[in-house]
């Protein structure tokens, strides 16, 4: 379908369709279903992008894939669907997807005005420029009268022109709707430099420049941009197993649970460690699971350090350092709600 | 027979109400699944400050304005390069209609060959293609060709003198790209090309086939007369031909419009580019998609107006 048209339709749906997923809803038809659909990008590594295998890849394809893992037992089971930054809203809305887990930044239009909810910040994000090295621009100061290429639908569209007023300059955005298009423009030269995520620009710079080293990615981060996973609003239920789950992948790394000694940590003597992984105290039945949710999830995907590190960090070619993603207690401040 | 007719306009106006109620009904679930669902609606959005920039406008156009003036501004991007494409699309396709029907073998298979090569590819890849191909063989800002005094060719666009708020202005570079004068952005450059030689081909052809459906007579006298080829089908085939081929150009050249819409995806802030950005800020997704809709459905009233007078002058000159 063409996007358009896809649009179209998602509206109708929102028109014409029945309330879908009141209370509970949203889990019995993930249940009967067999799988869970996730949103996510159409290719943006480190977050989410299906490999040569058409595997897909990422820290929010891992979200999904620990949901899946929680109420599923199964990681796999899961439907991917690739969304542009424009029609991801809609998808969510109209229930095309139970979840939207899509480098999507927490704001309070998206939070309040647009039916959603966010479940947590998986990843601490500010927005930023990338600059061929030709243009001698080291500082995103310098971008007076620019060209910047930029993806429609998301914030950083609108940060852009708030940071050109900011600094008194006139910046010109050259808007596409699909992210293929913004960065072939960019990288043949049409304009001075690309906005988005700076966690998306390493991405771009690492695996789309024609050669990274002719490229760079400027010092000045214009924006904040908390990014997490999002779902519909009216299933409180739901909401609150998305919400735990990340909050269990981000815990998990705190009490030292790995995917490797999940299952040795079953008799770990520490009450933390038991509790989160279901000995004894069941915390599953609060979120009408079972009391091993947890330990799937880990089991299936890792903690959310070793998601980090797979995915963004050393082990990965993007090679992010952790900076404010890093625990509250190592210097960071990802900060778990405590799962009791 | 008034009693006939009376049951006409009844039967006319019960039709109006039902449709009426309908859209009603429609509008009051809607707003109440919205409502349920916690998104919010309404146009009011339309008066507050758009808060984003548009990379041109005929418009003036600043982030501080209100998202009503950006839908202007957008609207008015749109029919720049739709109506200079559709007087170009008017003239290649005039032109290529004439050489389909030229005896000269090499003109009607250039022709030809634009023709069926231009209309096997989707217009998406028409404009993708112009795009690439302009912004990658342009070399950049800062080392413009120079064709002319004045005038710059790069990838920030074709820069021209032309009248600007200090009377005739000369382009200069500044930083990036110029100042001063007119700029053609390879965005708007792209879609004028793209969108004028797609419609082209087709009006090629039906103007093509509406000289073959006249009787061959025509030509042949205005030929035996002494005309040149050329003479005997811009003065003598092309005004009878137009009869029958006015209703379909039009249409040709209200698809142009429409396919307009396609800007977006090479970077122009049309219309509906400009819907799409306050669509996604806002959250009115409905709101967005319905004023683009009333605003293309009132284009194509009034294009569909102007046609229809066109024609029944036509006809009236030509004695009917
Ligand atoms: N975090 C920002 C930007 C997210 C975004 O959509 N970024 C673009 C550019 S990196 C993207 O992911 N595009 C990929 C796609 O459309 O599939 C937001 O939520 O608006």
């Amino acid at each position: 379908m063409s996007p358009a048209l896809r649009l179209l339709a998602a509206t109708a749906a929102l028109t014409l369709a029945p309330l879908p997923a009141l209370a509970g809803k949203t889990l019995d038809a993930i249940k009967s279903r067999g799988q869970l659909a996730c949103g996510v990008s159409t290719g943006v590594i480190g977050f989410s992008a299906a490999d040569s295998q058409g595997q897909w890849k990422g820290l929010d394809v891992d979200v999904c894939k620990a949901i899946a893992a929680a109420v599923l037992g199964d990681p796999n089971k899961v439907r991917w669907v690739p969304l542009s930054s424009q029609q991801r809203f809609t998808a969510l809305q109209s229930g095309e997807v139970d979840i939207l887990s899509r480098n999507t930044t927490w704001s309070l239009t998206r939070d309040a005005g647009q039916g959603l909810h966010f479940a947590g910040v998986t990843y601490y994000d500010g927005q930023g420029f990338l600059v061929a090295k030709k243009t001698k621009v080291s500082s995103a100061k310098q971008l007076k009268n620019a060209e910047v290429c930029v993806q429609s639908g998301t914030t950083t569209e609108k940060n852009l022109s708030d940071f050109a007023r900011s600094q008194g300059i006139k910046i010109k955005p050259v808007v596409f709707d699909k992210f293929e298009a913004s960065l072939k423009a960019f990288f043949s030269g049409r304009c001075q430099a690309y906005t988005t995520d700076a966690s998306a620009l390493a991405f771009i710079r690492a695996k789309e420049a024609p050669n990274p080293d002719d490229y760079l990615v400027l010092p000045e981060l214009i924006s904040k941009e908390p990014l997490g996973p999002a779902v519909r609003r009216g299933d409180d239920e739901w909401f609150a197993i998305v919400k735990w789950t990340v909050n269990a992948l981000i815990e998990a790394e705190e009490l030292g649970i790995t995917q490797a000694r999940v299952d040795s940590l079953k008799s770990s003597a520490d009450p933390s460690v038991q509790r989160f992984l279901g000995v004894g105290e069941d915390l599953g039945k609060n979120l009408g699971l079972d009391r091993d949710w947890a330990g799937r999830a880990i089991k299936a995907v890792g903690n959310y350090g070793e998601i980090f590190n797979r995915n963004l960090g050393a082990d990965s070619p993007l090679k992010l350092p952790r900076g404010l993603n890093a625990q509250w207690n190592k210097g960071g401040i990802l900060y778990a709600q405590p799962l009791r | 027979m008034p009693g006939r007719r009376r049951s006409a306009w009844l039967a006319q106006a019960l039709t109006l109400a039902a449709v009426l109620a309908l859209a009603g009904l429609l509008a009051a679930t809607t707003a109440g699944h919205l409502q349920e669902r916690g998104i919010r609606s309404g146009f009011d959005f339309l008066l507050e400050p758009a808060g984003f920039a548009l990379g041109e406008s005929l418009l003036p156009f600043e982030p501080g304005d209100s998202t009503l003036r950006a839908f202007a501004a957008g609207l008015l991007n749109t029919l720049r390069v739709a109506l200079p494409a559709a007087a170009l699309a008017l003239l290649i396709g005039i032109a290529a209609g004439f050489g389909r029907l030229a005896d000269n073998p090499l003109l009607r298979g250039l022709a030809t060959a634009f023709v069926t090569g231009v209309r096997n590819l989707p217009l998406l890849l028409h404009l993708l293609a112009w795009y690439f191909i302009l912004t990658d063989l342009l070399p950049p800002g800062d080392a413009p060709l120079n064709p002319l005094p004045g005038v710059f060719l790069s990838k920030s666009g074709l820069a021209l003198p032309w009248w600007g708020e200090t009377g005739f202005e000369v382009p200069e570079p500044a930083g990036f790209g110029f100042e001063g004068g007119a700029n053609l952005t390879p965005e708007y450059l792209a879609l004028l090309i793209g969108l004028s030689i797609y419609s082209a081909a087709y009006i090629a052809e039906t103007l093509r086939g509406a000289v073959q459906a006249l009787p061959p007579g025509q030509r042949l006298s205005a030929l035996a007369l002494g005309m040149s080829a050329r003479q005997t089908f811009l003065l003598v085939l092309l005004p009878q031909a137009w009869r029958a081929a006015l209703p379909p150009v039009t249409s040709q050249l209200l698809n142009l419009l429409k396919n307009a819409s396609l800007a977006v995806a090479i970077g122009y802030p049309d219309l509906v580019s400009v819907a799409g950005t306050s669509l996604n800020q806002t959250g009115r997704a409905l709101e967005c998609l319905s004023i683009v809709v009333a605003v293309y459905l009132a284009l194509s009233l009034v294009a569909a107006a102007i046609s229809h007078r066109l024609e029944a002058r036509l006809f009236r000159e030509q004695g009917q």
